[in-house]
């Protein structure tokens, strides 16, 4: 079992999505990186960045970084939320785009990108559930 | 957490007298070379000059707007600098104008509009919209849907701050409405409100207006499309279109938008037309393998005295042949094949078909999700007019 937010954790949902043939298939076109970022508040003193790159339907490369070294990527798209919100998405129990409507899920870049590849964002949080994850307390 | 919003609705007689109420220097108007040539934008105009407002008029929104239009709308705006944004038409200009006011206001272009964060529109002007159609219920939303006219699809987005902050519905926009629009913008109406009386973003807050919604179109669309000049009838389906918008808007709308974004987007089908063309057969296939919405509908058929005998899926499915009729009534078209739509040019259209309907959002909230299979069935059947029956 893996611990939301570290490398271990991040590296099994690298390996979920390149095992997917639904995320796969959905995400064939898609280009793009993200820094998916946990904010601080609760269990989590320091704010956190995991860096996924997604390229044609495949995750290319994950990495772990802090708010000392958050400059050694430049994704195109940043997702923060707090651990509580990324547990709700994770657990399917709100539906990203909807918490990013709400401000729930915080999403800066183009969201008519996000808009048109729905399918590959739902397949892509099938992907976090096949992740056996803890969450920080 | 979940948000419920609506604009400040004036409506009624007369209600464009509203205008000379309000608080302003300079009002930009988004609208459409019809609504000028009938002479709609002057009745608007006279009564912000009544309030000492300056009005510039944009005129150059087309059906299904394209992301150049809000461009060039917003170039004018940021020049008269507005402290109003008005929406004068139907859903064209309705959401040219929401664009436009975020180009305006926040500097950003079109597409970059990221509901998440908060750009403070209103320290720059605010937002009006004024349908001429009952209607896309785009006065009452914040959403915008524009076209990416080089890639042949919808683009759907919006925020909370491009929600209306004031919405007049005044029935003499609305009594020049030919028969065939009526009958289109109705069905809209209609779809909108029964996907958002079953869609999974739904709450409490939406279901009223969208039940009395689908229940004043039961009850007035045909009268309006029969008779223009029942002034009765258009009040009515002017309040259905807003209460509609008000059910999806604070919800989702269904797979008879996702499906009907799709020909629309591919074949320019008139957008309630295409949706209302869905709305069936996606109802059908939703009955079929999803006993909750099926008692959603259900429940629509006996609050509209449709069916009150009979277990939830004989409710639902005597909904289904209600929507059927009507849409008939109204000159609406119960097949892709009657739209005139080639079958060679829609078979071979499959695969976007199916690109643009997985993409949408509208697909997923639903209680009954479609994989691609079912998806190319559903677009298949509709074709033809077969009853979905699997």
């Amino acid at each position: 079992m893996a611990v939301f937010g570290t490398l271990e954790w991040v590296t099994a949902f690298m390996d979920a999505i390149n095992a997917s043939k639904p995320y796969e298939d959905a995400a064939k076109t898609w280009e793009g990186d993200f820094y998916f970022i946990i904010e601080v508040g609760g269990a989590v003193k320091e704010q956190g960045y995991q860096y996924v790159d997604l390229w044609h339907g495949k995750c290319r490369k994950v990495d772990v970084v802090t708010e000392a070294t958050k400059d050694k990527y430049k994704p195109e798209f940043v997702l923060a939320a707090s651990i509580a919100t990324w547990r709700k998405v994770a657990e399917k129990k709100v539906d990203p785009i909807q918490a990013i409507v709400t401000r729930q899920l915080k999403l800066t870049g183009n969201m008519g990108k996000v808009m048109r590849a729905v399918k590959a964002a739902q397949e892509l949080v099938n992907c976090v559930t096949q992740v056996k994850t803890e969450y920080p307390e | 957490m979940q948000f419920f919003g609506v604009p400040f609705t004036v409506f009624g007689d007369d209600s464009l007298q509203y205008l000379n109420t309000i608080l302003g220097k300079r009002a930009f108007i988004v609208t459409d070379k019809n609504i000028i040539k009938l002479g709609l934008a002057d009745l608007v105009t006279t009564e912000l000059k009544k309030a000492n407002i300056e009005c510039t008029i944009f005129d150059g929104v087309e059906p299904d707007p394209s992301i150049e239009t809000v461009v060039k709308a917003a170039g004018i705006a940021k020049e008269f600098k507005p402290d109003w944004v008005i929406g004068l038409g139907g859903g064209s200009s309705m959401d040219t104008a929401k664009s436009a006011l975020v180009c305006y206001a926040a500097g950003i272009g079109p597409l970059d509009l990221a509901p998440s964060e908060f750009y403070n529109l209103r320290a720059t002007a605010k937002l009006m919209c004024i349908p001429t159609t009952s209607g896309t219920g785009s006065e009452a939303t914040w959403a915008i849907v524009l076209t990416d006219v080089a890639g042949q699809r919808k683009v759907s987005f919006g925020s909370y701050e491009t929600m209306p902050d004031i919405a007049i519905l005044d029935p003499r926009m609305v009594m020049s409405m030919p028969p065939q629009i009526t009958g289109d913008t109705g069905m809209d109406a209609l779809c909108h409100a029964i996907d958002g009386y079953v869609d999974t973003w739904r709450t409490q807050f939406t279901d009223g207006p969208g039940l009395v919604a689908i229940k004043l179109t039961f009850e007035n669309l045909k009268k309006a499309y029969d008779n223009g000049k029942d002034e009765d009838a258009r009040k009515a389906m002017m309040c259905a279109a807003s209460m509609a918008g008000t059910c999806f808007g604070n919800g989702m709308a269904g797979l008879s938008h996702s499906t009907g974004h799709a020909i629309g987007g591919l074949f320019h089908t008139p957008h309630g037309r295409a949706v209302g063309l869905f709305l069936p057969y996606t109802m059908e296939y939703q009955i079929n393998g999803s006993d909750e919405t099926a008692s959603r509908y259900a429940e629509i058929a006996r609050f509209c005295n449709i069916s009150r005998d009979g277990d939830d899926k004989k409710c639902a499915r005597a909904l289904v042949d209600a929507v059927r009729k009507l849409a008939k009534s109204v000159g609406q078209p119960l097949s892709v094949k009657e739209t005139g739509i080639k079958r060679e040019d829609y078979m071979k259209s499959m695969p976007d078909l199916m690109d643009r309907s997985v993409n949408e959002l509208m697909t997923s909230t639903v209680t009954r999700v479609p994989e691609s299979e079912d998806l190319v069935k559903l677009f298949t059947y509709a074709y033809d007019g077969k009853s979905i029956d699997y």
